[in-house]
């Protein structure tokens, strides 16, 4: 599902676990203190990356698209109010952050994510969390999601013969039931396969 | 050997299956009726999936109310919906769940995994995404899953209801090669011919119990 | 948990995924583009409850961070939270929690009214409440600002919410999922 750019640079064989504290530590960073120089040195070492990583300069500028207009708004409304730099840092700090973010994303493939995660949530262990049964949510939410896009479309093809295809609830309404019923079947045959929530992970 | 003794079992006040005493030890067994005759309750008790509200059912000796765990590895479940027995997002992922569950090692869940998938021609397919399978192939996945696992018995619940006749043909086929005992309900008389055992419900009791050639047509005859 | 919570938390976490696959609404008069995915928060907590639902959401943010394109448009990594509506998204597991609760707490006498101002209060006023002053930060401009512009997003949170009101009412009746409390 995650647009993921193959490679063996340095970026994609780092663990994810790295990847995604780097990216923590580097948007509290550079949040903690706003600087001009720091948010373009950020910039710079996203441009680096992705050099090193050797993804395509087209797929990192798609990264910023969606942005675009936010950034746009922002640059002008700081230009207005405290000047150029302050519009600058704002700009740079903001693309920086999704640029890198976007570079995890396209330099390590989900399922290696997913462990990561998993791995990373032991810590709420004492709150309670199981990253075991996390890790079981996580694969029932993928396999979840094409199975709702086909239930969806199919009632929304009953929906059109009755013309109310164009109405929200008509359509969700015969969803959300009909997810209610397959999940009391999809709990049966999980337990009937021997699943075991209260194990421990392995 | 599954042993049925007095089972009663009831969803709240609406009594299902009544005072129920069976022993079952054949290697193809039938279970027919029409809607609502208590069936496929019947199927989910004989693993567990279901607790009798009374009387007691026993898989080897193994009460399915204090051993549940224990029955459900001895007796595997095939269900009518495949899409709502497929748990994970890939064919190979899906297939190595229940070995996973087992606690198998590593080597051995990757070995079994190879052999099912081939067994059923999956094994072009195993990266796949489950959703993208035919029908038919998603069924022949979920049976390849509970075989993987090597129950003892395997109970089938309407497994060709929602196939084309191509499919329902392939996974007949499937089902007579299992080395395992099984229990199969069915509406598909004529699969059910070669079986040893017909087992006809009506109300949620045992209203015919014989041999194919006695059973199903007296059971087409009681339908019609 | 057991794995029929398990199963729910799942589902509902997939279905706020799929409902930023409908296409967006642009409103006449406002012109601002309105996803049906914030309905996810809203659906899970009424629906699925305080615990399932909150656990559904969280899940929901985790692969969103994790860079599955979840988000409406195909969008996903830790860029959403990154970027200025990431203090929304980080809200939608506490407000599907606590329209569960409260929904919960008040199954036995919940009328039309009372849902709607349930699903308010968690749904629309508590993401408000970080989320405008994430944006503030995120884009350095003053809160009066950063509340303007999400001010047009209000007429599109109303819609949903009276949509929430009628899926959970009507789903409810067909198939009951929660327990008073």
């Amino acid at each position: 599902m995650t647009p993921y750019v193959p490679g063996d640079s340095p970026v994609h064989r780092c663990p994810p676990g790295r990847k995604i504290l780097a990216l923590v530590a580097a948007g509290t960073l550079l949040f903690a203190w706003p600087r001009l120089d720091l948010a373009l040195a950020a910039l710079a070492a996203a441009a680096l990356l992705s050099r090193l990583a050797g993804i395509p300069v087209r797929l990192m500028l798609a990264q910023l698209r969606p942005l675009a207009w936010i950034l746009a708004v922002l640059v002008l409304v700081q230009l207005a109010l405290d000047g150029w730099q302050a519009g600058l840092l704002v700009a740079a700090r903001l693309a920086a952050l999704v640029l890198l973010a976007g570079l995890v994303t396209l330099t390590t493939r989900s399922a290696d994510l997913i462990e990561a995660l998993q791995g990373g949530l032991s810590w709420l262990r004492p709150l309670g969390v199981n990253p075991a049964k996390v890790g079981l949510a996580i694969a029932l939410t993928l396999r979840f999601i094409p199975v709702l896009a086909a239930i969806a479309a199919e009632v929304r093809e009953a929906q059109r013969a009755r013309g109310l295809e164009r109405s929200l609830v008509a359509l969700t309404v015969p969803v959300v039931v009909r997810m209610l019923k397959m999940s009391d079947d999809i709990a049966a045959a999980i337990d009937a396969r021997s699943y075991d929530p209260d194990r421990d992970s392995r | 050997m599954i042993e049925i003794r007095q089972v009663g079992h009831a969803f709240g006040e609406r009594v299902v299956l009544r005072d129920l005493t069976l022993d079952l030890t054949e290697r193809r067994i039938a279970v027919v009726g029409g809607n609502g005759s208590g069936k496929s309750t019947f199927a989910r008790l004989l693993n567990g999936l279901l607790v009798p509200t009374r009387g007691e059912v026993r898989v080897d000796g193994l009460d399915t109310r204090r051993d549940g765990k224990a029955v459900r590895r001895k007796v595997g479940f095939v269900f009518q919906n495949p899409d709502n027995q497929i748990v994970l997002p890939v064919v190979a992922e899906d297939l190595a769940f229940g070995l996973k569950n087992l606690g198998l090692p590593k080597d051995e869940i990757a070995r079994r995994t190879d052999e099912a998938l081939r067994r059923y021609d999956l094994h072009a397919l195993r990266d796949h995404p489950a959703h993208l399978l035919s029908g038919g192939q998603k069924q022949l996945l979920a049976i390849a899953g509970v075989l993987a696992m090597a129950p003892e018995v395997i109970v089938f619940d309407e497994p060709t209801t929602l196939l084309d006749l191509r499919n329902k043909r392939r996974v007949a086929e499937a089902i007579d090669g299992l080395p395992q005992r099984a229990v199969v309900v069915s509406h598909d008389l004529a699969f059910l011919e070669h079986f040893d055992r017909v087992l006809v419900f009506e109300d949620g009791r045992v209203a015919i119990d014989d041999r194919p050639s006695v059973a199903l047509p007296a059971y087409v005859a009681m339908m019609s | 948990m057991s794995t029929r919570d398990i199963v729910f938390v799942a589902l509902f976490a997939a279905l706020t995924a799929a409902l930023g696959l409908f296409p967006p609404v642009t409103l006449p008069m406002v012109g601002v583009p309105i996803t049906a995915q914030s309905m996810g928060p809203m659906l899970a907590g009424t629906i699925a409850g305080s615990r399932r639902g909150g656990a559904a959401l969280a899940l929901f943010v985790l692969l969103v961070c994790a860079g599955l394109p979840l988000m409406a448009g195909g969008r996903g990594g830790l860029g959403i939270v990154m970027g200025p509506g990431g203090g929304f998204v980080l809200m939608w597991p506490v407000a599907a929690f606590v329209i569960g609760v409260l929904v919960e707490r008040s199954l036995r006498s919940l009328s039309a009214w009372k849902e709607a101002l349930i699903l308010v209060l968690g749904g629309v006023v508590l993401t408000y409440a970080v989320g405008i002053p994430w944006i503030a930060a995120v884009a350095r401009i003053d809160l009066a600002k950063a509340a303007l512009g999400s001010a047009w997003f209000l007429p599109g949170d109303a819609a949903k919410v009276v949509l929430v009101v009628l899926i959970a009412r009507a789903v409810r009746r067909a198939y009951p999922t929660l327990q008073a409390r």
